[in-house]
């Protein structure tokens, strides 16, 4: 599922396909869906049951380039969709638009290049995507202006209970909300495949006034640096030592409670957990945590490392650690209610 | 007054973690209100009944702070910030943690003071192991600085006037509005330093036809500083502008005709930065008008600010006049 998922292209505000790979996974097995005007997926289950009404979050969309003009030459110009690492950008392969038409991105040869520019990384009003078009006509042909590419990558395990792919963030939140989605609880779980995260909480932020939750939580594919080279204090968290919990990040400072409440779960569990050391970065959690008077939020990540850039890597254990930890908690709400 | 100020801004209440000061301000306004409530995100609200007009005053009682990211094994802690807080100004200084815990901070050998960045100062609470300091803090606490209240007559000076002297002038205002003719909705904010995150959803559900913010706001008094018209000592201060508000006309005008009416020292302000809750309360579902009531502050968001009482007094008349005098919008 993670493989097919990481697969499908959908970057911001294009999330059709990710959302109707959904759709068909979901069906019969909740009270109902819907797809609201953003384009975001909520579903629930369990909706008649008495209890507080818990909101899990997964964002559809990955990070992605949009054409923005089409040279005489052919060649597109691009713009970047959410906060993508410009340097990993040269000389990787894309496919842009409903069609998937192939493309590779390009820069000036390096024997053209001035050696300033050759010290430096490229930088994005330089590099073009290449369709093999032979003039802006022909290329029209094909792609228009406004239109996505996303990285063109097949995914899959390797190595050690290692798996690799593109758009892991959040490929990997939808995976752990479709297989949580199997469960039953004994209250109201409402499921949302959220749009638009990557260029600003957007389809959080309507989803959670939507539907008006007691307590959201958030799943993520998050940045793990334990990486040669990079200081301890500086790797926010490690690959293979278990679910990050969050305390705080640019968009919410979690709810102590909450906190607690999942730490307690996963040592009465025995589950591995990490702390995410990192207040960088800004999760649906925030987005739901200021709508309407407030709604308690709190967010779960499974480690990445090379997080927006064209491939991504995460350990297997860690994903599942996740499902389990957040059925564990789910669980917690049953037998003690909210934490909040 | 001063004691009060003195109580309140000895205690250590970070953005997200306000219990501390929530506890302390009920007990202070408990009797001057007719309901006290506390909201999901942690806002305390007292509700205090007088008229048609529902007016929101929000003063925020969070204030900047450290969260630990990092312990290292011999027991140094590496943090982040928590709302604006400049490495220059941490360097050297003294942080507290809500359970007690004092540690200071070093910095990592740099060459140049300039690239001092956050990264590059820890927190030390003189353990010797990363045990020794997983026993006083965990990863995810938050501290802020730790100072004392120094009182130099007039003025003061101690951490976290921004924004405990405007949580003393609300509750100082409550006391004394003993005949209001407004429905006032006194609420006392959280997590303001991060993003006026309690003002925003305390909003939402108090819905009111008035919202008036009270916080300090900086000066241009001072020795070669940037150039601003609100001095120390001159009154309180009607905001006109910051970058989250334009005072909506009708307030300032409101606030104006009152300060001048009952002879209150006030000065008007055009902050160049900054933003107060009003910010976010002007733009709550459709739209509510907004302004503030500052307190002019010397030293903003540093260990050591400095306000002058004569300004808080000016403040806290100019919200009673409002608390009293029945407003139609």
């Amino acid at each position: 599922m993670l493989k097919e998922l990481s697969e499908l292209n959908a970057v911001s505000s294009r999330e059709e396909a990710v959302r109707e790979y959904i759709r068909n996974r979901i069906k019969g097995k909740v009270d109902k869906f819907e797809t609201d005007n953003l384009g975001n997926l909520l579903a629930v289950t369990g909706e008649n049951k008495k209890g507080p009404k818990v909101m899990l979050s997964a964002h559809m969309d990955e990070v992605g380039l949009m054409v923005v003009g089409i040279d005489n030459s052919g060649l597109l110009k691009i713009k970047p969709m959410g906060g993508i690492d410009e340097r990993v950008l040269l000389s990787k392969r894309v496919v842009i638009g409903p069609n998937k038409i192939p493309g590779v991105i390009g820069a000036k040869p390096i024997h053209l290049q001035e050696r300033e520019e050759r010290e430096k990384p490229v930088k994005i009003p330089s590099l073009f995507v290449d369709i093999g078009a032979k003039d802006k006509n022909d290329a029209e042909k094909d792609v228009n202006i406004g239109d996505l590419a996303a990285f063109d990558i097949k995914a899959g395990e390797f190595g050690d209970r290692m798996f690799k792919g593109k758009a892991l963030d959040d490929r990997v939140g939808c995976a752990i909300l479709l297989n949580l989605i199997e469960n039953t609880y004994d209250f109201p779980v409402y499921y949302a495949f959220t749009v638009q995260e990557e260029v600003g909480l957007r389809g959080a932020t309507v989803a959670a006034f939507r539907i008006n939750p007691d307590l959201a939580l958030g799943f993520e594919g998050t940045s793990a640096g334990d990486v040669p080279a990079s200081k301890k204090h500086k790797q926010s968290t490690r690959i293979g030592k278990g679910p990050a919990i969050s305390f705080m990040d640019r968009s919410v400072i979690v709810n102590q409670a909450l906190v607690e409440r999942l730490i307690e779960v996963a040592r009465e569990s025995g589950i591995a957990y990490q702390f995410r050391e990192s207040i960088t970065g800004g999760t649906e959690a925030g987005a739901i945590n200021q709508s309407r008077a407030g709604i308690t939020a709190g967010i779960l990540s499974v480690p990445c490392r090379y997080i927006h850039s064209p491939v991504s890597v995460l350990n297997l254990d860690d994903y599942e650690n996740t499902i389990k930890l957040a059925d564990a908690f789910l669980k917690s709400i049953e037998r003690k209610g909210l934490p909040v | 007054m001063k004691e009060l100020i003195r109580k309140l801004t000895t205690i250590s209440s970070p953005s997200g973690r306000e219990e501390q000061i929530r506890n302390i301000i009920r007990e202070e306004i408990k009797n001057y209100c007719d309901e006290v409530k506390e909201d999901t995100l942690g806002n305390l609200i007292a509700i205090k009944r007088g008229g048609e007009t529902k007016i929101q005053f929000a003063a925020h009682m969070d204030e900047i702070g450290m969260i630990v990211t990092d312990i290292d094994e011999k027991g140094f802690l590496r943090f982040g910030n928590v709302g604006g807080v400049s490495p220059h100004r941490l360097f050297g200084q003294r942080a507290r943690f809500q359970k007690g815990t004092i540690g200071v901070f070093g910095a990592e050998k740099i060459d140049n003071i300039k690239d001092l960045t956050l990264d590059k100062l820890y927190l030390d609470i003189g353990a010797s192991s990363e045990k020794e300091a997983k026993e006083k803090v965990s990863i995810g606490d938050i501290a802020t600085y730790y100072h004392e209240f120094s009182d130099l007559g007039d003025r003061v000076i101690a951490k976290s006037l921004d924004n405990r002297i405007g949580c003393a002038v609300l509750i100082e205002a409550m006391k004394r509005a003993t005949n209001p003719q407004n429905d006032l909705f006194c609420t006392f904010t959280v997590q303001e330093e991060v993003g006026l995150r309690g003002a925003r959803t305390s909003a939402f559900g108090i819905e009111p036809d008035l919202g008036i913010a009270i916080d300090v706001t900086s000066t241009g008094d001072t020795p070669e500083c940037e150039r601003m018209a609100v001095k120390l000592g001159q009154g309180a201060a009607i905001k006109i502008k910051d970058r989250s508000l334009i005072t909506h006309p009708q307030v300032r005008d409101l606030l104006t005709t009152l300060s001048e009416k009952n002879s209150i020292p006030h000065q008007f302000e055009v902050l160049p930065f900054g933003g107060t809750d009003s910010g976010a309360i002007h733009l709550t579902r459709a739209g509510v008008p907004a302004g503030v009531i500052s307190i002019p502050c010397r030293y903003v968001h540093s260990p050591s600010e400095m306000i002058d009482l004569k300004d808080v007094e000016a403040a806290v008349r100019l919200a009673v006049a409002v608390m009293e005098n029945k407003v139609e919008l």
